[in-house]
């Protein structure tokens, strides 16, 4: 179930629609961008040609005999299957239409985000204690519009070029996000300094290797602390297909799939990076996705262009996160109590439970 | 509400101040709060038993207010003001002959008698994280705190404590070792007291003997250890920690035996069964874990929605299901192996108590053989 977005969008109900094609999301994200968006049921093109042959290719170009006749008996195999295959699709929807009514529902295909073990910790909205909880937490402040954001973004010491780019644009991103360089200061000593200027986030970028690889996100006046790993970043000038630069306007924030307790808090964490009401005449949308665990960042900008159709550009940088701790209180990794703790082996157990 | 909490066998603190039992025979949670006015400054801070027969629950919030709650009836039998928030969080709560024991973050710890208004203060020194009681000498004391070594205190003579442990010797490179006492308890039939502290030690000191020092010194994990008990069986100890981890050490070497899996967040309460081989944990992860300590799997887990800080077992046994538990029904919980004699007996006892037995039966039976007698469905 959708939970939490964070604005009012019923006015835009077919945005969603025309996103979600695009996000299928690798949990393995080991590709890049190319197969989140070029992955396109191949069926319609020829099956045939799977080799990446120059197009004016023929098999009885080969001279030798022998790999001549390889040749051709596997490309009547790949042919027969796919005749078999669109035999058979032909054939059950034959038999579906002459059932009509009667048919068997179509069924569906089993993938793991249908088969997640039910976790106990899903929040029902009408859950009292949960709202009560959720109600006078360290965010509550926000939520009940007594402080407006204010983000310091920061690098671990010594950052290198990309992390650096990486940090401007989320400044970019996140109105009124000011990025400061980080001269070796200890954080137990910068988070005091960032409390008396009215800071309400600290975001440290954390780099190793030239690369931005973590997270520490630390709500300020008193509040949880995350640590995250950051993966598969993507700056401006790497996408492809992508629009001008984002304005000063707030941007929407939609925040997809935090069911459980702690994706609660996520959410939470998340949606206090932004101010609270967004200015709809910019059309910016910044997207929080959580699937299998991993979150998905994109930041968007769309246009209607008619009461049905929505065109959208990515803008911004893109870059996934993997929450790997949960601490109360500001930052303090030695003496800090965790509430959650990602624990790889006792995760490896099931592939099909998550915790957010 | 009465019926309901004659049921827990578990009583848990959490810090939206709801007071919550849980049944583990049953599978369920209560939440015993008083009316809907929930707010932060009732967070439960600790609990502990009125008297000795496990009937009352004392509660201890943040807002300095001690409330009792009946397990019989099911609902708050009184309020007690008991210092204000500005003295600090409770660290400790204890009953000896109808007085109550109560001490604060500030080190402020007083004895409250029953029916006058002044008390015996003791202060205890600057940030204390614990205090506990000794359950065989009610009148003694602990508390022990960060940068505040562990102090034996005895009631009856509250200016001086009667044993102050001493930091071990510095350290190879002679910087003084640094030290915060986090939980502690008395390990029964003997004068000796175990430490946990935050920075990942255990110490054990014995009064008795003429060294302020601990006698013995074990390490465990890289994160403070919140919370520490001592199960039934001598010679171990229990700890937990700020990441989750729990961990069983052995008290003759000060080596780690092994560590119960599963929790994700810190520990905020740990309590052993008295008789049973059962640990009981709560944390930062909403969940309430019994863990078996023999075999070091887990029994039960619960979801208790909010951040639970303090937990507390009852000494019944656990997989008994209610109230009322008659004679009849004792006997052939006890009978144990030969099943058709109870099955015999069981025809013999009225309706009302067969029930009961049936479930009895139940437990017995799932726990001892796994026979397929589950025909025999229970409205429960």
């Amino acid at each position: 179930m959708d939970v939490v977005e964070e604005h009012d969008i019923q006015d835009k109900p077919t945005k969603k629609k025309t996103k979600k094609p695009k996000k299928q999301p690798k949990p393995q994200h080991e590709n890049g961008d190319d197969s989140m968006v070029e992955k396109t049921d191949p069926e319609h093109v020829d099956a045939p040609a799977e080799f990446s042959f120059p197009p004016t290719f023929s098999v009885s170009e080969i001279k030798n005999k022998q790999r001549r006749h390889l040749m051709f008996m596997k490309l009547k195999q790949e042919k027969r299957k796919f005749e078999q295959k669109m035999a058979m699709k032909k054939k059950k929807k034959k038999e579906r239409d002459a059932l009509g009514d009667k048919a068997p529902p179509k069924e569906v295909p089993k993938t793991i985000e249908n088969q997640r073990v039910y976790d106990e910790t899903t929040v029902n909205p009408e859950d009292e204690e949960v709202a009560f909880d959720e109600g006078t937490d360290e965010f509550s402040a926000y939520f009940n519009r007594l402080t407006n954001p204010k983000v310091l973004i920061t690098t671990s010491d010594r950052p290198r070029g990309r992390t650096v780019r990486f940090c401007n644009q989320l400044a970019t991103v996140i109105p009124d996000a000011h990025v400061y360089y980080r001269r070796g200061l200890a954080l137990k000593r910068v988070i005091p300094q960032c409390v008396a200027r009215g800071f309400t986030y600290l975001m440290v970028i954390n780099e190793d290797r030239k690369v931005p690889n973590g997270m520490v996100l630390c709500h300020l006046p008193d509040g949880p602390t995350a640590h995250f790993k950051v993966s598969s970043v993507r700056l401006r000038k790497e996408m492809k297909r992508r629009g001008k630069d984002p304005t000063e306007h707030s941007p929407e924030v939609i925040l997809n799939n935090f069911t459980t307790r702690l994706g609660h808090s996520m959410g939470r964490l998340f949606a206090a990076l932004f101010p609270h009401d967004p200015q709809f005449v910019g059309r910016q949308v910044a997207t929080f996705h959580n699937q299998r665990d991993f979150i998905f960042f994109r930041f968007h900008r769309y246009i209607f262009k008619n009461e049905k159709r929505v065109g959208i550009q990515e803008l911004g940088p893109r870059f996934t996160l993997k929450l790997r701790s949960l601490q109360k209180g500001t930052f303090d990794s030695k003496f800090g109590e965790y509430e959650w703790v990602l624990k790889r082996h006792e995760n490896d157990v099931c592939r099909r439970r998550f915790n957010l | 509400m009465a019926d309901k909490s004659q049921l827990c066998s578990v009583w848990v603190g959490s810090e939206t101040g709801i007071l919550k039992g849980v049944s583990l025979s049953k599978k369920q949670a209560f939440n015993f709060c008083e009316m809907s006015c929930l707010s932060r400054d009732q967070e439960v801070c600790v609990l502990g038993w009125g008297d000795p027969q496990e009937t009352e629950v004392l509660v201890g919030s943040v807002n300095g207010t001690v409330k009792t709650f009946s397990t019989e009836k099911g609902i708050f039998t009184e309020t007690r003001q008991c210092g204000e928030s500005t003295h600090g969080r409770f660290t400790g709560l204890a009953v000896t002959d109808r007085a109550l024991i109560t001490c604060v973050e500030t080190g402020l710890l007083r004895v409250w008698k029953e029916g006058s208004t002044d008390t015996v203060e003791i202060n205890a020194g600057k940030n204390v994280c614990r205090m506990r009681q000794n359950p065989s000498q009610r009148n003694q004391v602990a508390t022990g705190g960060k940068e505040n070594g562990l102090k034996v205190w005895d009631l009856e003579r509250p200016e001086t404590p009667i044993f102050t442990s001493k930091n071990v010797r510095n350290d190879w490179l002679d910087l003084r070792v640094p030290e915060w006492v986090r939980d502690m308890a008395f390990i029964p039939d003997s004068d000796k007291i175990i430490t946990c502290t935050g920075h990942h030690q255990v110490r054990v000191y014995d009064p008795a003997s003429p060294q302020r020092r601990p006698v013995l010194e074990a390490q465990f994990g890289e994160y403070p250890l919140t919370a520490l008990s001592l199960p039934a069986s001598q010679d171990s100890v229990v700890v937990g920690n700020t990441h989750g981890q729990l961990a069983i050490l052995d008290l003759r070497k000060g080596l780690v035996r092994g560590c119960l899996k599963g929790l994700a967040g810190g520990v905020r309460g740990l309590q052993c069964h008295p008789s049973l081989p059962l640990v009981a944990s709560c944390g930062l992860d909403r969940f309430l874990r019994v863990h078996s300590l023999e075999d070091r799997t887990l029994q039960h887990k619960v979801y208790l929605k909010s951040r639970l800080n303090c937990v507390l077992l009852s000494s019944r046994d656990l997989e008994l299901s209610s109230t009322g538990v008659t004679g009849d029904v004792e006997e052939v919980k006890e009978e144990g192996g030969e099943l058709d004699e109870v099955w015999d007996t069981m025809e013999m006892i009225k309706e009302k108590a067969k029930k009961r037995a049936t479930e009895e039966e139940e437990a017995v039976v799932e726990e001892a053989e796994k026979k397929t007698k589950k025909k025999i469905k229970v409205v429960k």
